[in-house]
């Protein structure tokens, strides 16, 4: 099997995998009880939380520990929306092409009265720094913008937003979940008030990631009930999870550069094998991208069957087709830069580890070749674009 | 559990009657490309049978395997039957579909559907 879909999970490390055994088997108190036994995973969790702060530049008491990047976010865009209100700032400033847990967080305070912004990612991807500034008002409480995106890899100008915001005193939120682990993250060069993160995207077990929240920024809870997590997010902390994405994160770092860099690499030849495929184009900018992101659509296929036919080659990747989303639209990211319905569904993505391999990259480029072409021989579609009856998109 | 039964992989990855008929005398095309789901069938009717039928198809999974079951259906039947052809039958030979994917079910029952009023228009006949 080779595995092209780290963008959805990863496998978790050997090293993630044996520190949650051993502090499952070893430190399963209750970090709140007094007791030696319960002191021992309270150390553990603290441990924990040093070592990611340190990853991104963060004190340790700035990381709150979350089920995951959802929650994260969730609790972020809220807390800022609920300072917000109290000073009778009721804007926000997003992009177009964030994840489902920001858009709908933020679909959901629209019903609440907020006003929502959500800025062009134009046709590369990108957000453009000058049009957050402009975009941002006197009531805006928020700025909340990915690090990189999660289905075609871009980057943000994270650094030189964090900026403009500082400038104009105004909360940044960045969701980046697909970006630590894989990419150098600091919140403090990048001037982010907020971070979120999850563990299972770089090699740490699923259900557990973290919020970083800048000292001074005020936190509203999700989930009340217990002290823990100082008192915002409650709920006997998930400590083998939450030592295991420590451990999982510290060893991505120390390779990070190395790793990115032969990641990027295969990338390239990923990108250089598919773009030999007629009227076929990649999604997003070409180099300011994830080191594991390729993401392409293919002119008169459509994505599910794509994917069907490389899982019968061994071949796990993703599509933004509306058949693997199980709705009727194609993927609001791709729709965001521009691509029409017709060519959205026919999209691919593979976003590679450092497993990969010379042969798989080869192996990748000729099946999605013949899979494209075979589908292509028997859609109306294709033989419509072929045939003159339709003008190619791509 | 596997997304789809073993049958719609079958037809999926085997699909039946597949490409284009050139003396086809009823032509049924449903589906938008903006949906992501279009369906081409060709029927050669002759004596009140429809005796060969193929199909081109742009779509997911379900729906190539829904045309390919549909036109294994009607081959060789006649045509008062072929009108007979409903979208659950046809989901229902495929080991079932999941709910969101009857849909492509309905294509392949349309289709033909749309392909018998062309043959109609063509020939004059009432089916």
């Amino acid at each position: 099997m080779i595995y092209a879909d780290n963008a959805a999970t990863t496998k978790m490390s050997a090293t993630a995998v044996n520190t949650m055994i051993s502090v499952a088997e070893e430190a399963w108190g209750n970090p709140s009880s007094l007791y030696a036994h319960g002191q021992r995973a309270k150390e553990i969790l603290e441990k924990a939380r040093g070592d990611i702060a340190a990853v991104i530049g963060a004190e340790p008491r700035e990381i709150y520990f979350t089920s995951g990047g959802s929650e994260a976010d969730n609790q972020a865009i809220m807390s800022a929306a609920a300072e917000g209100r109290k000073k009778g700032k009721m804007h926000i400033v997003s992009s177009a092409f964030e994840h489902h847990a920001v858009l709908h967080t933020l679909e959901k305070l629209k019903k609440e009265g907020f006003e929502i912004t959500l800025l062009d990612v134009h046709s590369n991807g990108i957000v453009i720094p000058s049009e957050v500034e402009s975009a941002i008002r006197d009531d805006t409480c928020l700025v909340t913008v990915m690090y990189a995106n999660n289905e075609i890899g871009t980057i943000q100008p994270v650094k030189e937003i964090g900026e403009i915001c500082r400038k104009r005193n105004v909360p940044f939120h960045v969701d980046a979940v697909q970006a630590v682990g894989h990419i150098p993250v600091n919140v403090i060069t990048d001037s982010i008030d907020m971070l979120s993160a999850s563990a299972h995207k770089f090699h740490g077990p699923k259900g557990v990631g973290f919020l970083y929240a800048k000292k001074g920024i005020r936190l509203s809870n999700l989930i009340e009930g217990g002290a823990q997590e100082r008192g915002k997010r409650a709920g006997t902390e998930n400590v083998p999870s939450i030592a295991a994405m420590a451990e999982a994160l510290k060893e991505e770092i120390a390779k990070i550069a190395e790793k990115s860099a032969y990641i990027a690499k295969m990338r390239d030849r990923l990108i250089c094998g598919l773009s030999e495929i007629p009227h076929s184009a990649l999604n997003g900018d070409g180099k300011k991208r994830l080191p594991g992101n390729v993401n392409f659509c293919f002119e008169g296929i459509e994505g599910e069957s794509l994917l069907l036919l490389l899982d019968d080659r061994g071949i796990c990747a993703s599509s933004g087709s509306a058949c693997t989303s199980g709705s009727l639209d194609p993927s609001h990211v791709l729709l965001a830069i521009g691509r029409v319905h017709d060519v959205a569904h026919g999209s691919l993505r593979l976003s590679i580890g450092e497993e990969i391999t010379d042969a798989d990259v080869e192996y990748i480029i000729k099946s999605v070749k013949e899979v494209v072409e075979y589908l292509r021989g028997f859609s109306p579609i294709w033989r419509d674009l072929v045939s003159g009856k339709k003008e190619f998109i791509l | 559990m596997a997304l789809y039964s073993e049958k719609v992989m079958d037809h999926f990855r085997n699909p039946r009657n597949v490409g284009v008929l050139e003396d086809a005398n009823g032509i049924g095309e449903v589906g938008n490309a903006k949906c992501g789901d279009i369906m081409k069938m060709y029927l050669k009717i002759e004596n009140g049978i429809v005796q060969d039928v193929k199909f081109e198809t742009f779509g997911c999974g379900s729906a190539i395997a829904s045309s390919s079951m549909a036109t294994e259906m009607i081959k060789g039947k006649p045509v008062s039957e072929v009108k007979e052809l409903t979208n659950k039958a046809v989901a229902e030979a495929l080991d079932g579909l999941p709910d969101y994917k009857m849909h492509c079910s309905v294509l392949a029952e349309e289709a033909i559907k749309l392909a018998l009023e062309d043959y109609e228009k063509r020939t004059g006949e009432k089916i």
